[in-house]
């Protein structure tokens, strides 16, 4: 389905949803951290869309925002696309969990916060992953530092 | 108290601790399993124990000291790790790689998903017990890593690719060396069958063990033989073809039954089908140049940039974030073995010990791809 | 001094000349202990010096060719290193279970060593229930694998000690019954007659369907009673670290290793003798030379212990549960269907003699 197609079904649902082609290869959809599972859900569910195979999930550190970036793939229809969820909360960002729409969701969404510290609403299992219970701080966000391990150029 | 922490520890239960230093290999995987008798309640995989920051350091590199970090990533499908990196820089910057280079690509990266299925195969018995089955997977990765060392002079972490091409040319042996492989390697495939897939005792501890269907290979985000096994077609060179892909003809192997003996016969398949994708291109490499003259300092223009590849193990992901500079602003790979790690829990609860070696073994693990 | 090939017979006479009766007596059973105990050590040696050659000739290696000509003392330097190895021991394990089990395994073995026909008159133990014997003392061995591994406190062995335990026993029965069958021609229990009766042909070819079926029932049981591969889930490496033996180390571990291979012998050692006419050289070329006994005994051992290895380098291993099934919905109705057929046989007068 092109991409104009989707934007056509999909802002059908939610109204104030940002569209943008620029700057990346597939349609990008930003979506407010309240309508993220409400979209989600309807992504998966709708069968003209059938996003059922969610295989990418990135933390993303804006500087000011912290979010996460979803890709997205229908096995039916085969197309891709590209949805973007920021919060400004940097203390305590919070998001709902999409781990009961893709099972593949609980493993990325425990290392997103074992890197970032975004903490998901209803997951099953929110622990750290790869890094011990007891460390401090966040790794991938811009503002970490740690003078004995890393070596910056 | 919260109910994880009550079910771990019911009377009857035993926690058994398949501790990171394996007897047999896989890397450094640590498993928590809860059983009882025989019978598994619960696997949970504890990783981390070979991070080594791939995505912070990323961050820091310029693009030509990247390719060089991917393939510490999935040490057995090297090549199609730089491949990866390479394709997304190139696509990004819209650069014309030549035909020479896009043909040379995809043969090596079939000669590295060959000397993956080798390895996998051989440890593949091991670990159901055949021990001999090593050493005859190993003794025919050894000709390809020959072949590799005289044109690229490593034989595990190769760095041949780079952004614009190849680092140099093939050896004027290549292409003799290849085709002596293919046809030595066409006998050995049948003696590899004889010996273990053709065995009764291994039928028996394949079939029907570890059933993954094909809604919940989706949902887990499987990829690679893993969601072959169940049906699911994925293939990456067939539905976003990249490289020389698009120009030769090959079957997706396929089946639908789901259990670990049909994600054993898709690698089996897939190797056949390595072989015809190579003998269809060997004879015909175009002349040209092995690379295209870049910049010493490669920036990517702004935007965001994905590309996916299939390795040995599936669908490998690089997304590059950038905001312009010489480095990436954000760099994620997207590892074939993590989700396909995921779903280890939910093919191997209800089934004995012995079963979760077998469907382990089948998955195809490598632990630096899921930990990076 | 008569020295004849009955060396019982032979050393007691010798000492009878310089002791009393009784004193010869039991002067005679220690001294014959004590070469049976070096045959046990040097031919435990050599077993698994053996095995490593043909394990390294399956996998296309050379082996262990450097310490000695063709790796002759290799296992000389292994026994020399596990020797000096320490002794640990678990904090809370059942000190005097511990140290005991590997003894059992050991002294079951020996047992069983002592009855065998190595030649005419070269028996340590002539006992007339010979076969009977030999299957007794072969579950005495159990013990010691289930003391070592409940006494060693360790979940580990523990579970690898309820597999081989329940392994063996099940498998037992189907070793006694395939030897059974073969009891049915001979009429004797005596190892030494039954090697006698098979001047008339080896019993394998006096019995033939029933007694090819009854060979391999053997085979298939006696690797499995050893806890050899395909049977080998007990220390199956790549699960559960090393089964009962985990917590043993240097000479007692070095028990439970030696035993496994004499009882590979012992295993290969009965099926020559009850199957394939013990000393006995075939159609009697070397009749009349009798010491000669010895080497075909040790040939035919040898083919058969390396058809033993031989499973053991190439099929993968069966689950427990499916090695259970296999015996008890399988092998057993098989092996008594096959009693029945072998009685008949010997009733019509079938059977084939030479």
């Amino acid at each position: 389905m092109t991409n104009e197609a989707l934007q056509n079904i999909i802002s059908s649902w939610i109204p104030e949803l940002e569209f943008t082609e620029e700057d990346s290869q597939f349609l990008t959809i930003i979506v407010k951290p309240e309508q993220l599972h409400q979209l989600m859900s309807q992504l998966k569910s709708t069968s003209e869309t059938n996003f059922d195979y969610l295989f990418c999930v990135t933390g993303m550190d804006w500087g000011k925002e912290l979010g996460v970036i979803y890709h997205l793939e229908s096995t039916t229809h085969r197309h891709i696309i590209v949805v973007k969820v920021k919060t400004e909360d940097k203390e305590n960002p919070t998001l709902d969990t999409v781990s009961n729409i893709w099972r593949t969701a609980e493993f990325h969404e425990r290392e997103v916060f074992d890197f970032f510290g975004i903490k998901f609403n209803n997951h099953p299992n929110l622990k750290r992953l790869f890094l011990t219970n007891e460390w401090d701080g966040f790794p991938l966000r811009k503002d970490y530092v740690d003078e004995t391990n890393m070596i910056i150029k | 108290m919260d109910t994880t922490t009550v079910n771990n520890f019911k009377s009857e239960e035993y926690f058994i601790n398949m501790g990171p230093q394996h007897p047999a290999t896989h890397g450094v995987l640590r498993l928590l399993l809860t059983i009882d008798g025989e019978i598994i309640k619960k696997v949970e995989p504890d990783l981390g124990y070979i991070h080594r920051s791939i995505e912070k350091m990323c961050e820091r590199d310029s693009y030509q000291q990247i390719v060089h970090l991917t393939d510490r990533m999935d040490y057995l499908s090297s090549h199609i790790n730089n491949e990866a990196v390479c394709l997304t820089v190139e696509n990004a910057l819209q650069l014309e790689i030549p035909e020479r280079v896009k043909v040379i690509r995809t043969i090596i990266g079939e000669l590295t998903r060959i000397a993956s299925h080798c390895l996998w195969w051989g440890v593949m018995g091991m670990d159901v017990g055949a021990l001999t089955t090593y050493f005859y997977g190993f003794r025919d990765r050894e000709m390809i890593n020959d072949i590799f060392e005289e044109t690229c002079g490593a034989r595990l972490t190769m760095n041949y690719n780079i952004p614009g091409g190849l680092m140099f040319d093939i050896h004027p042996n290549f292409v003799k060396r290849t085709k002596e492989f293919v046809a030595h390697f066409k006998t050995k495939i049948p003696e590899y069958n004889r010996l273990l897939t053709g065995n009764v005792i291994f039928q028996k501890r394949m079939k029907g063990v570890g059933i993954l269907t094909k809604e919940d290979a989706i949902s887990f985000g499987a990829s690679g033989p893993v969601a072959r096994g169940s049906g699911y077609s994925c293939d990456v060179r067939k539905h976003h073809p990249y490289s020389a892909l698009d120009k030769v003809t090959f079957k997706e192997a396929l089946k639908t039954e789901g259990d670990s003996l049909s994600r054993y016969e898709v690698r089996i398949q897939e190797m056949w089908e390595s072989l015809s994708i190579i003998e269809q291109l060997i004879d015909n490499i175009p002349e040209g140049e092995h690379k295209v003259a870049t910049k010493a300092v490669i920036k990517l223009p702004k935007g965001e940039f994905y590309q996916k590849v299939e390795t040995a193990r599936g669908e490998l992901g690089v997304f590059i974030n950038s905001t312009g500079t010489k480095n990436p602003y954000r760099l994620k790979f997207r590892s074939p073995g993590f989700s396909n790690l995921s779903l280890l829990n939910h093919i191997a609860v209800g089934g004995k010990i012995g079963d979760l070696v077998a469907s382990m073994a089948t998955l195809d693990l490598v632990i630096p791809d899921i930990d990076r | 001094m008569n020295i004849t090939l009955s060396i019982t017979k032979t050393i007691y006479e010798f000492l009878a000349g310089y002791l009393s009766n009784d004193a010869a007596n039991i002067g005679t059973m220690v001294t014959i202990a004590l070469i049976y105990l070096a045959i046990f050590a040097v031919a435990g040696l050599y077993l698994v010096l053996l095995e490593r050659k043909v394990a390294a000739w399956f996998q296309l290696r050379i082996g262990p060719n450097r310490v000695g000509f063709w790796g002759l003392l290799q296992t000389m330097a292994d026994a020399l290193k596990l020797v000096s190895k320490e002794l640990t021991g678990t904090v809370k394990a059942d000190k005097f279970l511990y140290n005991l089990a590997p003894y059992f395994v050991i002294v079951s073995s020996l047992m069983a060593l002592a009855v065998f026909p190595f030649t005419k008159e070269f028996q340590a133990f002539d006992i007339n229930i010979g076969v009977f014997f030999l299957i007794a003392i072969s579950s005495i061995g159990v013990i010691g694998i289930l003391l070592g591994g409940w006494a060693s406190n360790n979940k580990f062995a523990l579970i690898g000690a309820m597999r081989s335990g329940v392994q063996t026993i099940s498998y037992e029965l189907s070793v006694g019954l395939s030897l059974l069958t073969m009891i049915l021609i001979t009429g004797t229990l005596q190892l030494s007659e039954i090697v006698e009766i098979q001047k008339n042909g080896w019993l394998i070819v006096q019995g033939h369907i029933p007694a090819i079926i009854a060979f391999m029932i053997y085979m298939i049981a006696g690797t499995a009673e050893t806890n050899r591969a395909p049977f080998d889930m007990v220390e199956a490496e790549s699960e559960l670290g090393a089964g009962f033996h985990t917590e043993y180390s240097g000479m007692k571990f070095a028990y439970f290793f030696l035993a496994e291979f004499i009882n590979m012998f012992i295993i290969a050692a009965i099926a020559t003798t009850v199957f394939f006419g013990g000393w006995l050289s075939p159609f009697g070329i070397t009749e009349s030379i009798p010491w000669l006994g010895v080497f075909w005994f040790m040939g035919k051992t040898l083919v058969l212990v390396f058809l033993i290895m031989w499973f053991r380098w190439t099929f993968p291993r069966l689950r427990v549960d499916q090695l259970l099934t296999l015996e008890w919905k399988y092998l057993l109705p098989l092996n008594l269907l096959n009693i029945v057929l072998m009685a008949l046989i010997v009733w019509l007068n079938l059977t084939i003699q030479f």
